[in-house]
């Protein structure tokens, strides 16, 4: 029964937490109150069965509980009034008629709000992984490696912003959505990539974050066909997603894209990704994420990784750095110059990046390693392997670079022993 | 209603220099933020500040009241953006706040600090 539970929450959560901060307009009491409501559910559950519509049920105890809470500390004005507001809510909300409409604009306003460009992209990141996707701190702490204190203050400083400086709970209009959209749009592909490619222990560790990113992807996409960019970051998780499950072996380590099975692609995923693109570069506003997503599409598509079409990657990569010169984009553009032959500019862009700036960063140095040993340099091979075990990095991605620095460092002796 | 400050930051190298048409430019670009601000029933209040060679910092030693007054001359820190002015804006949320302070012609020739003013007749 408890397994039922987890499912209902991980798959509702967000959303039984969206309706209730909908209806008392405070996220801690929301989110002790559906946390009131999940007790009552471990004991009802286990004795009464599972309700009919579970997630409506924790939402209606939930609901009562929040009241509860609130008349235990009526007396004090704003309370008594947030009180009567909920009590004059009558309806349940999950019930009545046109409530898929209105939860799903619940969990939208809730991402916009967590996602305000006023709150920093940290803090957002986090509660949009404790309020929307329901991760306790110390899992969000453990995820974004960053300490349990750390992350408990950043979260209960983005709380209490939200609450006094009134960050409104709602839907932007049409002509706010420019200034608006990006920071959800970064924060759903930051949630993305965490349980893609978890920077903490080992590789997928949260691939219900990835397929919870995809979902909140889906419902923007579907409230605003028109904003291209938001269909971009959709297709870029689902073409990227599509490979997941022929990314690691069965010891959990990580398989390169060159020597994935292919057949262990969803195809079907990575056309539905492709149509997506298509339909937004026929368009002509392009924007980061639909370029990425071609990118990744262009990568799904190929048969073999020998038929990879690296020239077309090549210009898109080109577009890419224009829109966003960010390092990551430099160091992927680094990697697809050297696929399609050009490894003189592949380490020429790799040199000019500012060594500052990578200094932590371990596929940095992977990359600079690798262009090493293409271009026979296996001293520099070493010392950049050096360099990126140095950093921190996921169990199969370290795995991967002690691997290789192992090769190296026998390839040299080799070749001294044959001297 | 809520009230939000909007503090106008702007560059103390310029603060006393300019011409007197670009002063009236700018005076005019203030007026007009004024008019709407007032029109939209937004504005509660609002001054502009003397530059900072006029201020006074005023600390009082001991931690607690009627320690020693200490003063220092000049604003609180020397920086190179210094406090010029400020408005107070009723605003229904921090999206209608920033909506206005975008407005004020201190958010580009400077920066504009939006902070919510507390309201001591709330107690929840």
């Amino acid at each position: 029964m408890n397994d039922d539970l987890a499912d209902v929450l991980r798959m509702e959560g967000g959303r039984i937490r969206a309706t209730l901060i909908r209806l008392t307009g405070d996220i801690t009491l929301a989110e002790d109150s559906v946390q009131d409501a999940v007790v009552v559910a471990m004991e009802r559950w286990r004795v009464d069965g599972l309700p009919e519509r579970p997630a409506a049920w924790l939402t209606t105890v939930a609901r009562n509980k929040a009241l509860d809470r609130l008349r235990r500390e009526a007396g004090r004005p704003v309370r008594e009034q947030a009180a009567q507001m909920l009590d004059s809510f009558a309806a349940d909300p999950v019930t009545s008629a046109g409530s898929d409409a209105l939860l799903r604009d619940d969990m939208l306003r809730l991402m916009f709000t967590c996602c305000h460009p006023a709150l920093s992209p940290d803090a957002r990141l986090a509660l949009t992984l404790r309020i929307v996707a329901g991760l306790s701190t110390t899992e969000i702490a453990r995820l974004c490696l960053t300490a349990d204190a750390t992350m408990g203050q950043r979260i209960s400083r983005a709380k209490r912003k939200i609450a006094i400086s009134r960050i409104p709970y709602r839907v932007p209009q049409d002509h706010e959505l420019p200034d608006r959209l990006p920071s959800v749009l970064s924060t759903i592909v930051a949630v993305f990539t965490l349980g893609h490619h978890s920077p903490d222990g080992a590789a997928d560790r949260r691939v219900d974050l990835a397929t919870e990113a995809i979902r909140l992807g889906r419902m923007l996409a579907e409230l605003m066909p028109d904003e291209l960019e938001c269909l971009g970051a959709l297709a870029l998780m689902i073409a990227t997603h599509a490979r997941h499950e022929a990314r690691l072996d069965v010891h959990g380590d990580l398989i390169l894209l060159a020597d994935q099975d292919r057949s262990r692609w969803k195809h079907d995923d990575i056309a539905e990704a492709s149509t997506l693109v298509e339909g937004c570069l026929r368009r002509r506003r392009v924007g980061a994420y639909q370029v990425q997503a071609a990118i990744a599409c262009l990568h799904g598509l190929a048969r073999s990784y020998a038929e990879t079409d690296w020239p077309q990657i090549v210009e898109l990569y080109e577009m890419l750095v224009t829109l966003q010169p960010t390092v990551v984009v430099r160091v992927n553009q680094a990697v697809a110059l050297a696929e399609n032959g050009d490894l003189t500019r592949a380490r020429a862009v790799i040199a000019s990046v500012d060594a500052g700036t990578v200094e932590s960063w371990h596929l940095y140095w992977a990359v600079a390693a690798d262009l090493a040993r293409r271009a026979g340099d296996t001293q520099g091979e070493v010392a950049n392997l050096a360099r990126a075990l140095q950093c921190p990095a996921n169990d199969a991605d370290r795995r991967l670079l002690q691997g290789r620095l192992a090769q190296a460092n026998a390839a040299i002796r080799r070749a001294s022993s044959a001297r | 209603m809520p009230r939000y400050a909007a503090l106008i930051y702007g560059n103390a190298a310029t603060e006393t220099t300019g011409t007197p048409d670009e002063w009236a430019t700018i005076m005019q670009e203030y007026n007009d933020f004024g008019d709407r601000a007032v029109a939209a029933g937004v504005m509660a209040g609002g001054e502009a500040l003397q530059p900072t060679p006029t201020a006074t910092t005023v600390h009082v030693t001991g931690g607690a009241k009627g320690g020693d007054i200490v003063m220092t001359d000049g604003p609180f820190a020397e920086t190179k953006e210094v406090l010029g002015g400020f408005y107070l804006l009723d605003c229904a949320d921090l999206d209608e706040a920033i909506h206005w302070a975008a407005q004020i012609p201190g958010a580009w020739h400077g920066r504009v600090e939006v902070r919510p003013v507390i309201d001591f007749s709330q107690n929840g």
